[in-house]
């Protein structure tokens, strides 16, 4: 099982850049999402989602996609469609966002409880109450738990890409289990940028028809996700986590034979930016990413050891890599967007976790940001540091809210 | 028994999957006092009651222990008895 992380720096990539265009993030998902050749797409229009679905059903509509595009009443529906057609054989997708994915909760353990392996863009987004539409990932890191694999990623290209991985990697026998690629809703789904977009031979090459052993045949009849009373139900719930943890090496396998046939590697499970020497190393995931190397090039200039990695792979959570990666760090700063209320935040309290039993002995706080969409910048990003450098002499506060507006409270 | 991951399971699966487990009591049967009505089998939710050879009994694969046979047995034949494992 390969757990090394990339010591390639961002700026490096995409290498292969001849036929880069400019389209909206939704745009370039769906597209992506084309280029897995999808049986049966089932979804449920949801702010900032809606376009992928949006141009996805002008690409079936236009023929370029033949796809069965099923138009539901809820995020409910949307899933539970993708449980029969998934059961059936079929090649199956949906995306969803905040609320959306809320409807869904039953049924995101249905899927992952059947091993099936649907792939689903989450655009991430804020939770209601109070109403808001802004990006944060509230949404995808409270279903952490629901077996799902979420792959978090930093920026369209990479969701692009992460989309057609994720195919690869749910469909593997030995993994089977579902995948949500969570993009920051916004951010990613609404900007325009530069892409490669995917060509559709070289994708069909990479991830073959979908073949599973079992399907729902009349001919054959069989149930998935029958009764399992409590003298096996534990033995399932086992099987997952064995599955996820087989995924460890599997997301790390399937980003290096996209590497080799695409010319691109975001890391697998996780990625560093200028981590080795860092003294203060932060850890996040998604969009934000970029505002810190930007943060990370001016500091560095300034003679700050200041290093970054990006946890790519949250579930499964890559524990090993994760130590590999930060056992030299004088001290770790996690940002997130989420918050665990009642306790700290998901990233921050799995990080200390993985930490607790190694030997490795460092200190980590952690910052919630950009809730409800609001900017992280770079001068948040220097607070940050700021903060850690403090935190690595003595530790005052373990999480904290950053730019909390005390005036108004 | 080998489990399937995503507990697929082929036709007829109760035959494997006992349902027996949950049960508290287990209906305990006076044949002395049985009259041979057959209410007992005909009120069992499980359909778990048979006759085998003249004599009422349950299939405690799938017995819950729900006491509806005991509720609705006219000679009072059938007793709920605390079921220690």
């Amino acid at each position: 099982m390969s757990q090394k992380i990339s010591s390639q720096t961002y700026v490096d990539k995409p290498t292969k850049t001849a036929n880069m265009k400019v389209v909206e993030g939704s745009y370039a998902v769906a597209h992506a999402v084309m280029c897995c050749r999808p049986d049966v797409i089932s979804a449920y229009p949801i702010t900032p989602q809606t376009h992928i679905v949006e141009h996805l059903s002008q690409l079936v509509a236009d023929g370029e996609l033949d796809s069965e595009f099923l138009t539901v009443d809820s995020e409910f529906s949307a899933l539970s469609v993708l449980v029969g057609s998934s059961a059936f054989g079929a090649r199956s997708y949906s995306s969803t966002t905040s609320q959306g994915l809320a409807l869904m909760y039953e049924v995101l353990y249905n899927v992952s409880g059947m091993r099936l392996p649907v792939v689903m863009n989450v655009a991430n987004r804020a939770m209601g109450a109070p109403l808001n539409i802004w990006n944060d990932q509230q949404d995808s890191v409270g279903a952490r738990d629901a077996g799902w694999l979420q792959i978090y990623v930093e920026d369209v290209q990479e969701a692009v890409d992460a989309t057609l991985q994720a195919y690869k990697i749910a469909e593997d026998e030995e993994i089977r289990t579902p995948i949500m690629v969570c993009m920051d809703g916004f951010i990613l789904t609404h900007v325009y940028e530069p892409v490669e977009l995917l060509d559709k031979e070289m994708a069909k090459e990479f991830l073959p028809a979908y073949k599973p052993a079992d399907i729902l045949d009349p001919a054959n009849p069989k149930t998935f996700g029958a009764f399992a009373d409590p003298t096996t139900y534990t033995e399932f719930r086992y099987q997952q986590f064995e599955a996820q943890q087989k995924a460890l090496g599997k997301i790390e396998k399937v980003a290096r034979e996209f590497e080799k046939t695409f010319g691109r590697y975001y890391g697998g499970l996780l990625d560093s930016y200028l981590a080795e020497d860092a003294e203060v190393v932060i850890v996040t995931m998604g969009s934000v990413i970029g505002t810190i190397k930007d943060t990370i090039d001016a500091m560095r200039i300034e003679g700050k050891k200041v290093g970054l990695v990006k946890v790519r792979s949250y579930r499964p959570f890559p524990v090993l890599a994760l130590r590999n990666a930060l056992k030299d760090a004088s001290v770790i700063a996690v940002l997130e967007k989420d918050v665990s209320i009642g306790s700290e935040a998901g990233l921050v309290t799995d990080l200390k976790a993985a930490f607790y039993n190694s030997n490795i002995r460092v200190p980590i706080i952690g910052f919630t940001a950009g809730l409800g969409g609001r900017d992280i910048t770079i001068k948040d990003i220097r607070k940050i540091v700021q903060k850690a450098e403090a935190a690595s002499k003595g530790i005052e506060s373990e999480f904290e809210f950053l730019n909390l507006r005390t005036e108004i409270l | 028994m080998d489990i399937k991951a995503g507990r697929l399971v082929n036709p007829c699966s109760t035959r494997i999957t006992k349902t027996g487990a949950w049960r508290t009591f287990v209906p305990v049967f006076d044949h002395e006092k049985c009259i041979k009505c057959s209410i007992c089998e005909i009120y069992c939710p499980e359909g778990c009651i048979h006759q085998e050879e003249e004599l009422f009994i349950p299939d405690l694969d799938y017995c819950k222990g729900c006491s509806v046979c005991a509720h609705e047995c006219p000679r009072m034949a059938i007793e709920m008895v605390l079921e220690e494992k």
